[in-house]
């Protein structure tokens, strides 16, 4: 863990909020993708 | 065989399936180096302190909320000329992937500017203009989700982000007038990449080539998603015919 | 065309909603303004061009979602799509009645307003010809932004998360131009930008109208 000084609270928060963003916006078109897929499937099948 | 076929549905889905996990993992490995690069093996600036460490996040984003929005309006006159519908339902895919990155922008932009500048939030031409961003993409979402005939949506959207394009390109420019005329020589925005030393650049590069990947692979995955669901209405309104 | 523009002016006043909600609305804004930032006259001076600027903003987008919405109702629109003008030209008109009913009765009252806001009497001349060239540019836009939701049911919130976003450029000229004027700078840069927003909103918005209004009536 690098010393981030005075600052740590605001670096450490910009990452958190960006990482949540980041795997928010994955995994809810992740989660989209793989119920349409299944639903499709039965619609097919 | 021209270019065009690649947007035929059935060949998009065919020649996306093996390129997605290529992009997801092209976007995992260089955003783990790029971040991990930039947050554990650089210095800090002699002037920002650690903050410049937020750089590797910011500047990506809010290039790819740019550019996010662009390849919408490039997608919308594609459908509005050639009606391939997997451009019009890519451009939508691409919409909530850019709110992502405009908030993402917007916040990592506020908690670098509270201890820089002394405020969260400053009527800055270029933090308005990104808040301007964020509501055409409201707009543009809510106007998806309001239509129900998806042809019907997808060219409203178009003309809409046609329009809304332009409009933004006017907002950027009205905003910096509006600015100077209040408080002149507003040089609160660094100009990242002009004075960026060769330290923070190397990662930084890496982060944005993580974050056009992760745009790509979100996008396909996304365009899939919709392609498979126009599928399904498509054998809804065959079998409430049959 | 003329035959059209009269018609939609008679239905308005006839509707007797036209003209008196919307330059009510205007008043009332102003008015509440004082009670929510005090009544000392020089914070209402220093903020009165652009509260005239955002309400007469807000008072144009009231009036919006009846552009079109009658006529979709009653099939006329249909009618005006087979009509000889075109689509583009009927929304040009729409959207001249518009600023008929709602920009022009806010133009007049204006002054009568400033002054309640303390307004610094250089600025009047200004304030009523950045309001005479911008609310134009409010009424094409706003046109653009009813023929796209003439289809839905509720349009009303979407209209204006749509359309205001829009009105960002014409809203920092017209205000801008307002604020300079206050202030005793020469304001006629901002006028001339106001001005060409709503040329250029004229100028290409009824293309856009009519192609959202061709979609709608598929």
């Amino acid at each position: 863990m690098p010393d981030l000084g005075t600052y740590a609270t605001e670096v450490l928060s910009a990452y958190a909020v960006s990482f949540v963003l980041l795997v928010a916006i994955v995994g809810l078109s992740w989660r989209r993708a793989r119920r349409v897929k299944r639903e499709l499937e039965q619609r097919d099948g | 065989m021209s270019l065009w076929e690649y947007a035929n549905p059935r060949k998009f889905m065919a020649w996306t399936a093996p390129v997605l996990p290529w992009a997801f993992g092209l976007a995992a490995v260089s955003l783990t180096v790029g971040l991990v690069w930039g947050f554990f093996f650089t210095p800090d600036d002699f002037r920002q302190g650690s903050t410049v460490k937020i750089i590797y996040l910011h500047v990506p984003a809010a290039l790819m909320a740019i550019n996010a929005w662009f390849m919408m309006l490039v997608a919308s006159v594609i459908w509005l000329v050639r009606r391939h519908h997997v451009s019009a339902l890519a451009a939508r895919a691409a919409a909530p992937v850019g709110i992502t990155m405009t908030l993402m922008a917007l916040f990592t932009g506020a908690v670098w500017g509270s201890p820089m500048w002394g405020t969260w939030w400053a009527w800055d031409p270029r933090l308005t203009s990104f808040l301007i961003l964020f509501l055409f993409y409201l707009g543009y979402v809510a106007l998806w989700e309001a239509i129900e005939d998806p042809d019907t949506a997808a060219d409203l959207t178009s003309v809409l982000c046609i329009v809304g394009s332009i409009f933004a390109v006017l907002s950027r420019y009205a905003v910096n007038f509006w600015n100077q005329g209040l408080h002149q020589g507003a040089s609160l925005s660094l100009d990242a990449e002009e004075n960026v030393a060769d330290v923070f650049w190397f990662p930084l590069l890496v982060c944005i080539a993580g974050f056009v990947a992760l745009f790509v692979a979100l996008v396909l995955l996304r365009t899939r998603t919709e392609i498979r669901l126009r599928r399904i209405r498509a054998l809804d309104a065959r079998s409430a015919r049959a | 065309m003329i035959a059209l523009l009269r018609r939609d002016l008679q239905l308005a006043v006839r509707a007797g909603g036209g003209f008196g909600l919307g330059l009510a609305f205007f008043l009332i804004v102003i008015v509440l303004v004082p009670f929510g930032v005090g009544p000392e006259q020089t914070v209402l001076a220093r903020i009165a061009p652009g509260i005239l600027w955002v309400a007469a903003l807000l008072s144009a987008l009231l009036s919006l979602d009846r552009i079109f919405a009658l006529d979709a109702e009653d099939g006329s629109l249909a009618l005006l799509a087979t009509a000889p003008i075109p689509l583009e030209g009927v929304a040009v008109v729409k959207a001249a009645a518009h600023w008929l009913t709602s920009g022009l009765p806010l133009v007049l009252a204006a002054p009568v307003l400033g002054a309640m806001l303390s307004l610094p009497p250089p600025a009047y001349a200004t304030l009523v010809l950045s309001l005479l060239v911008g609310t134009p540019a409010l009424s094409m836009i706003g046109t653009f932004g009813a023929a796209l939701t003439v289809g839905l049911r509720r349009g009303g919130l979407l209209l204006s998360l749509l359309v205001l976003p829009l009105y960002v450029p014409t809203l920092i000229f017209g205000a801008e131009a307002v604020r300079r004027a206050a202030d005793g700078l020469p304001a006629t840069a901002p006028l001339i930008l106001t001005a060409a927003i709503s040329a250029g909103t004229f100028a290409l918005m009824p293309f856009a109208a009519a192609a959202g209004l061709r979609v709608n009536l598929r």
